[in-house]
């Protein structure tokens, strides 16, 4: 008797909890996958933490036109199986918009996209010709692909090399999956427009061990600039090494993956680092509004701010995902005249999403309904005392060769 | 009192052969699949059917691999890339060659069948931990293949876009269609697996688990039998990817990389080696535990943790859970859930006597 009584109480309890966590009437829902405990989680614990710290921020603020943002966040642990059951569990609870993690992810759960007419964000993961907006209508990669990025690693190598590369020599340095090995279509197309000699080199995963290649860049191939496309670990593992081999650092350059905060301090921290070059397609470094917007919310809540935004690099992506997927809601209350939007409208919203930049963390993109990657902007930080440093302004280099390659795409 | 054997007279061949002799086993049978087969998908919608589906697509796996690591005792880590196999012959298929299902699923298994066989070769020289070790390289050596061939994997990306199947003309869009092609194979895999273990090959393959020199010396040829173990399991692979293709709609080789062939010896060890309906435990219970924690830790979790840390607390805790009670489990019943099953199903038969 007495063990069912404390059942009854503890059952009324767990009643009660439920019941106070109900939805409220005007809310908005953004469906978020994460990884905060799979192999990428480097990335996963940073960027999640920074899309709802903005969605507070938001609604610190009143919503958007008294509605109020709330960021479902499942954990799919960079499994494909996870991350269907959490796309359909988000779809059921009637998500107007998704946030993918993962390119397998990302890739399996296309196809159901289109018949659920899902708008989704899924920025650094899937597949570049994902950009065209006719083929993949309810994707959106809203930041640089793979592409974009190596056409503006290349772009940078030639400002750096005096404006010519006719004959210069390139290494690729590439973690050996899918993913690293996307970039090559653009390097090969630019370098029958450009001229130079390209070499790739695999790095086998989960490369914690490049010794081989880094003599065969540095005492066999000689090359005038290395472009490194690798994930995780990897980065840090060619950065000190390429260092120890006397390679200038200033002669590397590291896409997106490979050029956070966590990577140089990987590598032996800031010193060792100094010089090297980063990718980025969402500003870095901490003076930007919004960060500091996002402090004072703390701080009036009397909390410290979250260790996360220390990770300037990748909490300023999830700020970037954050915020645009934001306008798009923002524009499709604009098209529904107040009503809660339907997906469909939180499309049409994010392709008006033009000139948008947050304050400089967001590139002026321009989502269209052709263009889902915005223009594909990206800018060059270097490592320089301590931080990272802007070296170029938003660039989009080659954009006839990168568009090309989508619409051909297969 | 219900499980009754007294009174179960064969009279005829083949009702000593039947699948289900007793009445009860038949009746219970026949409700399971009156539940799957009608209750279940007028009644689920797309959230609980597309868990369904998942499930359905691991138990397909979990029983090739239980033929072969159950009952013939050859442990295999490479499960995931005879899927894969399965998945690239299907998808190059049914892209090049617009190949419907009924062609492209058993040319998957198929092809997965040859290179498991070929996989299969060294284990007759070599046996348990090294023979996992062996196709722990097979796994390895495939997925490398098919990262670096281009006319397998169809490019850069190393993912075919596949359609959905359509079948009698119909495209299988939703995922209730889905699910009446994905449980039409499951029943298909069943009965053949439930009847392959009572013939005389699933016989040998037992002979050569419990004791492969005795096996041998009462005329079973070890080598022919372990290849058939091989391909029959790696046939059962082959089908689970093509499987998992149409229903994601791509093949795509990191969706069979080396966690996932773990994932199927986890479902294979947790519901049971050398059982059938352990197969079918395992997958379910391993598809699931991750959903059903997450559930319990949402809905409960808030209790213990403050708001902001709950959304780092819970995949987190979740994973304590998840191998929390695959060793409770274990250590519960070391024969795995299947045995669980069998003890209870062993208590009703008498009861309400206890022996």
């Amino acid at each position: 008797m007495k063990k069912l009584s404390k059942l009854a109480l503890i059952l009324g309890a767990v009643a009660a909890y439920a019941g106070s966590a109900l939805a409220q009437d005007k809310e908005l829902l953004i469906g978020v996958q994460c990884d905060r405990t799979g192999p990428t989680q480097i990335v996963g614990t940073v960027l999640c933490p920074a899309m709802q710290d903005y969605f507070k921020l938001v609604n610190s603020k009143g919503g958007i036109d008294g509605w109020m943002i709330k960021g479902d966040e499942i954990d799919n642990s960079y499994k494909v199986p996870e991350a269907i059951e959490a796309y359909e569990r988000q779809k059921q609870m009637g998500a107007l918009l998704m946030t993918f993690y993962g390119t397998p992810q990302t890739v399996a759960l296309n196809a159901r996209l289109e018949q659920d007419h899902m708008p989704t964000t899924s920025p650094g993961f899937g597949i570049s010709a994902a950009a065209d907006g006719a083929r993949f209508p309810y994707l959106f990669p809203i930041a640089a692909t793979y592409w974009s990025q190596a056409a503006g690693a290349v772009q940078f190598a030639k400002d750096q090399l005096g404006g010519n590369l006719k004959d210069k020599k390139i290494a690729y340095v590439y973690y050996d999956n899918p993913a690293g090995k996307e970039a090559m279509p653009i390097l090969e197309a630019l370098q029958k427009q450009e001229g130079y000699d390209l070499r790739t080199f695999a790095v086998p995963p989960p490369g914690v061990e490049a010794g081989a290649q880094i003599i065969d860049i540095t005492q066999r191939y000689h090359p005038d600039f290395v472009i490194m496309h690798l994930f995780g670990r990897s980065p840090s593992v060619l950065i000190k090494g390429l260092k120890g081999a006397g390679f200038p650092l200033k002669k590397v350059i590291g896409l997106v993956w490979a050029s956070a905060e966590a990577d140089i301090q990987a590598a032996g921290g800031w010193s060792v680092a100094e010089g090297y070059n980063t990718l980025q397609f969402a500003g870095a470094g901490d003076d930007y509004p919004v960060r500091q917007e996002i402090k004072a919310m703390y701080k009036k809540d009397g909390k410290d701010p979250p260790k996360e935004m220390d990770d300037t690099v990748v909490y300023n992506r999830g700020l970037l995902q954050a915020a645009v997927q934001i306008e798009a809601l923002k524009n499709a209350l604009k098209l529904s005249g107040g009503q809660k939007p339907t997906s469909e409208q939180v499309k049409q919203g994010m392709e008006q999403i033009h000139d948008f930049t947050l304050g400089g963390i967001v590139p002026p993109l321009q989502i269209t309904a052709t263009d889902h990657e915005g223009g594909g902007f990206v800018k060059v930080f270097g490592v320089k005392g301590g931080k990272f440093v802007q070296e170029t302004d938003w660039i989009h280099p080659y954009r006839d060769v990168v568009e090309n390659a989508v619409k051909t795409a297969e | 009192m219900f499980h009754r054997e007294a009174g179960v007279f064969k009279t005829s061949y083949a009702a000593d052969m039947a699948l289900y002799p007793l009445p009860i086993a038949r009746w219970a049978v026949a409700v399971l699949a009156a539940i799957f087969i009608v209750i279940v998908p007028l009644t689920s919608g797309d959230y609980l059917l597309s868990i369904v589906n998942l499930s359905l697509i691991a138990i397909v796996g979990a029983l090739g691999l239980n033929i072969l690591v159950g009952y013939t005792g050859q442990i295999s880590i490479g499960a995931g890339a005879f899927m894969s196999v399965g998945a690239y012959t299907a998808a190059n298929l049914i892209t090049h060659l617009n190949a419907p299902f009924w062609i492209a699923l058993p040319a998957g298994g198929l092809m997965a069948a040859v290179i498991g066989t070929l996989v299969g070769i060294p284990s007759l020289r070599i046996k348990g931990i090294y023979l996992a070790i062996a196709t722990l390289a097979a796994q390895l050596i495939i997925e490398w293949t098919i990262n670096h061939v281009q006319w397998i994997s169809g490019g850069v990306q190393a993912s075919i876009p596949v359609p959905r199947p359509s079948v009698f003309g119909t495209k299988l869009v939703s995922e209730r269609q889905i699910y009446g092609f994905l449980i039409f194979f499951v029943v298909l895999a069943l009965v053949a697996t439930l009847n392959l273990v009572r013939s005389r090959v699933g016989r040998a393959f037992i002979a050569i688990r419990d004791q492969d020199i005795a096996a041998e010396i009462i005329g079973i040829n070890i080598f022919k039998y372990k290849l058939y173990a091989f391909a029959i399991s790696s046939f059962f692979a082959g089908v689970t990817g093509v499987l998992e293709s149409y229903y994601l709609g791509i093949a795509n080789y990191e969706q069979f990389q080396i966690d996932v062939s773990i994932d199927y010896l986890a479902m294979v060890i947790i519901g049971g080696l050398g059982s059938v309906l352990g197969s079918v435990f395992g997958a379910i219970f391993v598809t699931l535990l991750p959903i059903a924690s997450r559930w319990f830790l949402e809905s409960f979790g808030g209790v213990l943790f403050p708001g902001a840390d709950l959304l780092n607390v819970i995949p987190n805790l979740r994973l304590v859970i998840f191998g929390g009670l695959i060793i409770f489990f274990l250590v519960v019943e070391p024969e795995g859930l299947n045995r669980l099953w069998r003890n209870i199903r062993n208590y009703f038969r008498v009861w309400p006597f206890s022996y």
